[in-house]
């Protein structure tokens, strides 16, 4: 029985503890109540079964209980005399209402909850930590040694988040229409960020960060279930496009391995199929973004069976379209690679010669990288060493440092 | 997880309540115990006589020495403790601001180290610190 509840608790406690924040309108009060609905569940169920709706159980004890103590902490004058002040639905306000039976309003209670740890006026770190812990249900310990930090800084950054929720009378609510499309960038930002906090940890780094990575498929999975949007369809396709290559992006030292040197047998064929199809999807309702178009880059490169074949041309034809909807150096950059691959080294290095009057982009190492592999490729390797030294001075990842300094080295081998 | 939550105080506001406010806040103690056993977080606890009744133990080349008094003296004076049983470490600072003489002095929260037998018993090494989600 015991681990039939601790499945319970794995499945639905998020779900519980959303619908208890709406109707409790607070998170701790609504925390409290989710174990104190469990510490129920434990003593009751043994006995008397598990209910045919275990996670309506669990909202309507943890929320009699809450209620309970509210009135034994003699706040409960408090919170009424609130509840006269607020606006129904907002943190801050007991709704009393028996709809929770209703899965539909549980769904909507699950993306409320998104949407509020995703809120805007919450600091980037903030919203990210706030996702991690309520949304997935991630220990405090766990966020902290992920994002090498100390639990106590992680900790405050909690509370105070959670202060600000309730002092700022941050709604508890999904955005309206007009409203959607750029609370959702807001939403999709803080998973990818997620996604790339485990996608980059190095072999070398805790198992943890790594699974941050899966932490953000998972969450991806149950937002495209909730909302069904194109670019939630695009941006999970992106993640597991990527991450179906994770086994083939760094050798046993650690040492990062470029797209083209990669032994494309140890990619996960079932997962690239799978952010393939999501792609489709995602082109096909023609309302998509820049989270599609990238996934639609990444699905060329993975449906490629071997470097040489990769389809340059619609890589170039992709980046333009992406370029439309995203005009970031950044994405200029990678642009100028694809056109170096299509029409040759020289054209790459026009562009990225261009690109580098650009104040910011001077500082990317990977500028300097790519400007570096364009001058090897039209053998001059002289020049090709002194972008990489310049690369090399501004990278920071040791991996990526890693490879830099090869072929800095290849390069001065060859001035010999 | 377990948590050791330390409860500190000015001892000298406490001696200047009188006997009513003591009594009160003995049984508002009393309650948070009651309210953290029930709801499985209270592992252990007790509150503790006041720091004159202290006395120091240190044992040094095999000999003893003992000395009246705290081993430190200190703004606010250890009141008591509880040991807590908490999901994560927000969830224990939750538990930790229902202690009601968190409103007198200060409540420090520390994680315990389960001491591995047979193993050196090793700080874990401090990480280098850098900005979380950036």
């Amino acid at each position: 029985m015991r681990d039939r509840i601790e499945a319970i608790y794995a499945r639905d406690s998020r779900r519980v503890l959303a619908t208890l924040i709406r109707l409790l309108g607070d998170f701790e009060l609504a925390e409290e109540a989710l174990h104190e609905a469990f510490v129920c569940a434990v003593e009751q169920w043994p006995e008397k079964g598990v209910p045919a709706n275990p996670s309506a159980w669990l909202v309507s004890t943890g929320r009699f209980r809450a209620i309970d103590q509210i009135r034994r902490r003699a706040r409960f004058e408090r919170v009424t005399r609130q509840m006269g002040l607020e606006s129904a639905g907002s943190i801050g306000s007991i709704e009393s209402t028996d709809q929770y039976e209703d899965a539909e309003v549980l769904e909507d209670d699950q993306l409320r909850l998104i949407f509020t740890c995703c809120h805007p006026s919450l600091a980037p770190e903030a919203q990210v930590a706030m996702t991690l812990r309520e949304v997935c249900g991630l220990t405090t310990e766990e966020i902290a040694r992920a994002f090498l930090t100390t639990p106590s800084t992680l900790a405050q950054r909690i509370v105070r988040a959670k202060n600000k929720i309730r002092d700022a009378r941050i709604p508890y609510e999904v955005p309206g229409p007009s409203q959607l499309g750029e609370r959702l960038d807001e939403v999709l930002n803080v998973v990818y960020l997620v996604f790339n906090e485990g996608y980059s940890a190095s072999a070398g780094e805790t198992v943890t960060r790594r699974h941050l990575a899966d932490e953000a498929i998972r969450l991806g999975r149950r937002l495209l279930e909730l909302l069904p949007e194109p670019e939630v369809l695009g941006l999970l396709a992106l993640m597991l496009l990527h991450d179906a290559r994770r086994n083939a992006r760094m050798n046993n030292d650690g040492d990062l391995i470029p797209l083209d040197k990669q032994d494309r047998a140890l990619w996960n064929r079932a997962q690239i199929a799978e952010g393939a199809d999501l792609v489709t999807r995602a082109l096909n309702t023609r309302a998509f973004g820049a989270y599609t178009l990238q996934a639609a880059i990444a699905a060329v490169h993975c449906e490629a069976p071997s470097a040489e074949a990769t389809d340059w041309v619609q890589i170039a034809g992709l980046y333009e379209a992406l370029l439309q909807h995203a005009h970031t150096p950044v994405i200029e950059l990678n642009y100028a690679v694809a056109i170096a691959m299509r029409d040759g080294p020289a054209a790459g290095l026009v562009r990225v010669d261009a690109l580098l009057e650009d104040r910011h982009l001077r500082k990317y190492h990977l500028a300097h990288a790519a400007r570096a592999d364009f001058l090897r490729r039209l053998d001059r390797p002289e020049e090709a060493l002194a972008a990489y030294e310049q690369a090399l001075s501004l990278a920071e990842q040791g991996p990526e440092r890693r490879f830099l300094q090869a072929r800095t080295e290849q390069m001065a081998a060859l001035l010999k | 997880m377990k948590y050791l939550a330390l409860v500190y105080y000015d001892e000298s506001i406490v001696k200047g309540m009188s006997s009513e406010e003591w009594a009160s806040l003995n049984r508002e103690c009393l309650a948070c115990v009651d309210n953290l056993q029930t709801q499985g977080h209270f592992l252990a606890g007790q509150a503790l006589q006041p720091v004159e009744t202290a006395s120091t133990v240190r044992v040094r080349d095999g000999k003893a020495t003992i000395i009246d008094g705290p081993f430190a003296e200190t703004k606010e004076q250890l009141a008591g403790f509880y040991m807590l049983d908490a999901r994560d470490l927000n969830e224990a600072l939750q538990l930790a601001q229902k202690i009601p003489p968190a409103r007198l002095g200060s409540v420090e929260i520390r994680p315990v180290r389960e001491i591995e037998p047979f193993a050196d018993a090793t700080f874990t090494d401090d990480r280098p610190w850098r900005e979380g989600a950036g």
